[in-house]
């Protein structure tokens, strides 16, 4: 039998930890990616395109994300396409971003006062025009901070991907648990794991908060 | 012939189904009642009690928010036996979930404490209310009026999050599932059940709360408007 000391323990988290880093950056890009596409969407002036919007983003909110997971990954599989935890966890996590950040931008967007579209269009400005000059700037602005706020509940959603066999940092801690026996130290240093990577990113997601707040914005 | 989808063969499961469903819903009701109490004294600690009190509260705060729920269960359960404190699963779910309610809501209560101005709450001890009342009344429910529709949200997100507790074999929705596709290996189908009973769930959620609302802060409607 292999004997693990505190270090073993540790470097083997920490090696774990690159997926779950991996794994946050390729929801987080996806899901902006789509997201983004999404915002659009949402924002057209084709109510039809709106109103699939507004559902996919209710759909994605309202239902649990590791069930979401296990529609994917096992879904791919009832079709006769099964796919690795790799994908399933990637995908599922990609969607369930891009509808939280859709939520998120509209507001933004939103949250530019209605007045200055009535004047761009008074000015002359087209529709682009307003929203490359006028809207964006302003709203790209006010969406910094809640989506950094944001990437925090990323990280942590990926801890889920352990369940359908993802070793990541959750699913190396429930490995080293079995092969060690020691859950408290092991659960402890998960979770400081998970803090280390998590709490910067909503200490910078405040400070932005703050500084917005400062400049009168919000 | 490509794979189809026999909803028929979940029927012999119709009692797994409601003890999941009846075991999420008690789950959901307690800890979202011992979690917003929770979150209430820890709101009300964090401005108001002596600094250490509001450094531990604080770091307890950060903590939870900041690590994933799932860890928080496992750490619970797992590792905390390891302490020689022993706990079943039902027990570590509803701990680890009103914790993590707890922490969540104390801070959107806090912001909604925070925006009642320090003139008000003068003004009630100088009608002669006691601390508490005036607290109670000029500070606390206004706060919570505030935030209300936060705190719905934040509620709801606890309730799709136990889903995780399955993992301890606590027998909820997931678990049923799990149990079910484990039998009749149509996993699709029952995932996808499932999904639509958490979903109804949300959405029962969210109309209650919104009544409870209605009424609870039904004099402070003139103020919000």
């Amino acid at each position: 039998m292999i004997e693990f000391t505190f270090w073993d323990i540790l470097r083997n988290l920490l090696l774990a930890t690159r997926w779950t880093i991996v794994l946050s950056l390729i929801a987080f890009v996806g899901g902006a990616t789509v997201g983004l596409l999404l915002t659009f969407m949402r924002l057209s002036s084709n109510r039809w395109l709106q109103r699939l919007t507004s559902l996919y983003v209710d759909l994605f909110q309202g239902t649990p994300l590791l069930m979401q997971l296990f529609l994917i990954f096992f879904g791919a599989a009832a079709m006769g396409h099964p796919i690795s935890a790799w994908l399933a966890a990637s995908i599922a996590l990609t969607l369930f971003t891009s509808a939280f950040l859709c939520d998120i931008w509209r507001g933004c967007l939103e949250a530019v006062a209605k007045g200055q579209w009535h004047a761009s269009r008074v000015l002359g400005m087209n529709y682009f025009q307003t929203m490359r000059h006028v809207i964006l700037p302003q709203a790209l602005r006010l969406s910094i901070p809640p989506t950094v706020g944001f990437s925090v509940q990323v990280i942590k959603g990926t801890a889920l991907a352990s369940i359908i066999g993802f070793v990541e940092l959750t699913k190396a801690g429930t490995m080293l648990n079995n092969a060690t026996f020691e859950p408290f130290t092991i659960f402890a240093l998960v979770a400081l794991l998970y803090f280390a990577l998590c709490y910067p990113l909503s200490c910078y997601a405040r400070y932005l908060e703050k500084k917005l707040y400062d400049a009168g914005l919000r | 012939m490509g794979p189809t989808l026999d909803f028929l063969t979940l029927l012999p499961y119709v009692s797994e189904l409601l003890k999941g469903f009846t075991t999420t819903v008690v789950l959901t009701v307690v800890t979202t009642l011992t979690g917003l109490s929770l979150a209430v004294a820890v709101a009300y600690l964090r401005v108001n009690a002596q600094p250490w009190v509001r450094w531990g509260l604080g770091g307890y705060v950060e903590v939870t928010r900041n690590t994933p729920f799932i860890v928080q269960l496992f750490f619970i359960f797992f590792g905390l036996p390891g302490l020689g404190i022993k706990i079943d699963a039902i027990t570590a779910a509803f701990i680890a979930m009103t914790l993590n309610l707890a922490a969540y809501s104390a801070e959107i209560l806090r912001a909604g404490i925070s925006a009642t101005a320090k003139g008000q709450l003068e003004a009630g001890r100088a009608l002669g209310m006691t601390t508490l009342q005036s607290y109670r009344h000029i500070v606390l429910v206004p706060a919570f009026a505030r935030v209300y529709p936060a705190l719905i949200s934040q509620s709801i997100i606890v309730m799709l999050g136990s889903a995780v507790v399955s993992q301890i074999s606590v027998f909820d929705l997931t678990y049923a599932a799990n149990f079910i596709q484990s039998r009749n290996f149509r996993s699709f189908e029952v995932y996808l059940l499932i999904t639509l009973v958490y979903l109804l769930l949300a959405f029962g959620m969210r109309r209650s709360f919104m009544l409870v609302g209605k009424r609870v802060f039904a004099y402070q409607q003139g103020e919000q408007r």
